[in-house]
């Protein structure tokens, strides 16, 4: 699939400040004040400057309204519908914490709840299709899910917890690879796609077209392939294995963490880079590739 | 709405015969002519007198060579659109329900006036039937020439979307395949017409017939006639050796 640099940051960055919103409805960390709005406007700024992000590779962006409009059967409208509501409700929350000094328990669990919900829904976006069998499996929600509450601690500043979370995350990645290797390897062949197994080895003779199209761009997308190992290495070590390492093994310190945050920064971008990029899409198939 | 319908009052489809396409490309040609000139926006074309031309096509052509060990190929033109899926997973991803399924005739189109442009629908789909136009920016697909097969402007053998009108051999059919009694439901049963992908679960409308069994001509390289000349050619070997 094509990594439009879009949906790459949109899903990372985003999930990450409802990982963030997610602890703090809990009341992690436990500041008050000026401190508290600068947790809010960090969560804020990376939750709604990722769905901003999102709407970039739109190609008619001034439908965008409707986009709201079909909850009941989309993951993506239930993905914007959820983020809106849980961003409303987070509004409110810091407004009453930072000005009234309210504790705001109560809403603060929905609120949290929420927050895994949407990433949950922005997870479900590509878990749902089946087109494309690497992500097609029940990790791809708990893959999701563990680097926004991974990152969210981090950011929280409750850095053994993420210490736990991201080695938990490593062994996610992995599995979810392995998964996704398998799955991809039983796609299936040209001859299953087009039918015509019965008649022997089927190979392409000629393309529908000679020039690229929007099909080849968009869902035969090959460059990730060939540097996946590589890439995926660069993913976990940087990503899960390094921080939990810095934040489990070393003494707690605004350096550390920040080192850990950095790392695990770059590796998430890498991996959901690579998740995009090295993803088969069925449609390959009746190409040869 | 993105809901599909629970049942349609019709399946209107396509049948298309591979042992009859002869892989000519005028379907595409015919397609790409009537849409770009009727229903929604036309289908755009980028750079296409440059270097790197590209562009929007509701209908490719695609050619397949299938060989048994030891025999010789056969090749077999395989057109795709959209297959108009019965369980269509373009329909339920669709967040502003731009795509949807019509209950009167199962036909699924787009409503360009609510399409935002995200592709999704167009990664939903196993077939790579649907394309975003570049210029418009919204996705475009076969329509099954919704504006032909009503349109009583027209002459009625006209009536049939374009591609089937222009098919120079007669391998695209239409009609209704919800109908058992239907002309294309009795050549689907007829010939053991199949589905692409069935296994996918979207159900599809349009079948493909199979290529009818071919005879099998020995085709292998002919045996050496002569391993040792003989006579005057044995001659000439062995006295050209000799020098």
């Amino acid at each position: 699939m094509h990594p439009a640099p879009s949906v790459i940051i949109f899903t990372t960055f985003s999930g990450l400040g409802f990982g963030l919103l997610a602890w703090m409805g809990l009341g992690i960390p436990d500041v008050g004040g000026m401190t508290l709005l600068a947790f809010f406007v960090i969560a804020y700024v990376l939750a709604a400057g990722g769905l901003l992000a999102s709407t970039f590779h739109l190609g008619n962006k001034k439908n965008a309204i409707y986009a709201f409009s079909q909850w009941r059967t989309s993951w993506l409208s239930r993905e914007g519908v959820a983020s809106v509501v849980t961003l409303l409700l987070f509004g409110l929350i810091a407004l009453a914490q930072i000005f009234m000094g309210a504790e705001m328990a109560f809403s603060g669990v929905i609120g949290s709840v929420l927050a895994l919900v949407t990433v949950f829904t922005t997870s479900m976006i590509y878990t749902q299709l089946k087109t494309i069998s690497r992500w097609n499996q029940p990790l791809t929600p708990v893959l999701f899910l563990l680097h926004a509450i991974a990152g969210g601690a981090l950011l929280a500043g409750e850095v053994k917890i993420a210490g736990v979370l991201l080695a938990a995350l490593a062994v996610v990645m992995w599995l979810h690879w392995q998964q996704g290797d398998a799955r991809a390897a039983n796609r299936g062949t040209l001859g299953d796609a087009t039918g015509l197994g019965h008649l022997g080895e089927v190979r392409m003779f000629e393309s529908g077209h000679t020039a690229r199209n929007y099909v080849l761009d968009e869902m035969v997308y090959r460059v990730g392939r060939k540097h996946a190992q590589k890439l995926r290495m660069i993913a976990l070590g940087a990503g899960a294995v390094l921080p939990a390492a810095i934040l489990l093994l070393t003494p707690a310190g605004h350096a550390t963490a920040f080192i850990a945050l950095a790392l695990h920064l770059a590796g998430a971008i890498v991996g959901r880079w690579l998740f995009f990029a090295e993803a088969e899409h069925v449609v390959g198939l009746y190409y040869g590739k | 709405m993105t809901a599909l319908p629970s049942k349609t009052d019709k399946k209107l489809g396509l049948v298309i015969d591979l042992d009859t396409c002869v892989g000519c490309h005028g379907c595409v040609t015919a397609c790409k002519g009537w849409n770009t000139q009727n229903y929604g926006a036309p289908l755009s074309d980028q750079d296409a007198y440059g270097a790197d031309p590209s562009g929007t096509f509701l209908n490719r052509v695609f050619s397949y060579e299938a060989q048994q060990s030891g025999c010789a190929s056969q090749t077999v033109h395989m057109p795709r659109s959209c297959l108009h899926c019965e369980d269509a997973p373009c329909v339920t991803v669709c967040p502003t329900g731009a795509s949807y399924k019509r209950e009167e005739d199962g036909i699924v189109l787009v409503n360009e006036d609510r399409c935002i442009g995200c592709g999704l629908c167009a990664w939903s789909c196993p077939y790579g039937a649907r394309e975003l136009d570049r210029e418009a920016g919204v996705m475009k697909k076969c329509t099954l020439c919704v504006d032909r097969i009503y349109n009583e402007n027209l002459p009625e053998e006209d009536r049939v979307p374009a591609c089937v009108r222009t098919c120079p051999s007669g391998a695209r059919h239409f009609g209704d395949l919800g109908d058992p009694d239907s002309d294309v439901s009795k050549l689907v049963a007829d010939r053991g017409g199949f589905d692409l992908m069935p296994d996918l679960g979207t159900k599809p409308v349009n079948k493909y017939l199979p290529p009818r069994p071919k005879d099998q001509l020995d085709t292998a390289p002919l045996d050496t006639v002569a391993d040792e000349p003989k006579g005057f050619l044995g001659w000439l070997d062995k006295a050209l050796d000799k020098l």
